[in-house]
């Protein structure tokens, strides 16, 4: 499952509904990743865009990956503006037992690092920049220059 | 024609080509001295699913959206 929120996520909330929903299902294992807006560099706040056609379908691969190993997956992120020491991103894995968690939790976060259709701005003195630096190229970048 | 959606940071209204494959869209776009910086460094989809083959043909109202470099987290 795949939450998307306009402005910082309730991380309080979203994890007590996920550890109840994972309760209930009998899983065994719960393993959660918080990305939290540190204060570096002036910032006053992150800003994502987020595609949420692609980012869908690419959640939609891993919840089928993970669905073969016996695991589920849930995802929050945040929209627009995310101030500094609040969080835009939880990621979480259930499974049965441990071991499935801890391997899929580190895959499940890289990928989305890498290929997720989300892009990550600074905000400083009011103004909106593009964190080019800090981006990755998408696998397959690059096509239509390659004429 | 089919609709060329720029995502994210580029920054630009989307517009709509002639083009029966991708190799007609990269033709298009190169000749946009303000797209044709972002070329290489885009990924590219058609209809919402990633596409690696320049030669991927295009219907009428197909989707082309162009996936500059991400930063999720």
């Amino acid at each position: 499952m795949l939450e998307l929120f306009e402005g910082p996520l309730d991380v309080d909330t979203i994890f007590s509904n996920w550890r109840k929903w994972g309760e209930d299902k009998n899983y065994g294992a719960f393993i959660t990743f918080v990305g939290t807006v540190r204060e570096e560099d002036g910032i006053e706040a992150l800003s994502f865009d987020v595609y949420e056609p692609i980012l869908r379908s690419w959640f939609e691969d891993w919840q089928e990956r993970a669905k073969k190993r016996g695991a589920f997956l849930k995802m929050a992120h945040s929209i627009g503006d995310v101030p500094v020491h609040t969080s835009s991103y939880i990621a979480a894995v259930f499974s049965p037992k441990r071991r499935v968690a801890l391997e899929l939790i580190e895959e499940f976060v890289e990928d989305f690092k890498a290929n997720a259709p989300i892009w990550k701005y600074d905000i400083k003195q009011g103004k909106r920049i593009y964190a080019r630096d800090r981006s990755q190229r998408v696998e397959g970048s690059g096509l239509l220059d390659s004429l | 024609m089919v609709q060329v959606e720029f995502l994210g940071p580029i920054g630009k209204k989307p517009i709509q080509i002639e083009a029966n494959t991708l190799k007609d869209v990269a033709k298009e776009l190169q000749k946009d001295e303000e797209i044709k910086k972002w070329l290489a460094e885009c990924a590219v989809a058609v209809n919402d699913r990633l596409v690696k083959d320049l030669d991927t043909p295009l219907k009428e109202g197909d989707k082309v959206s162009l996936l500059p470099p991400v930063c999720g987290g």
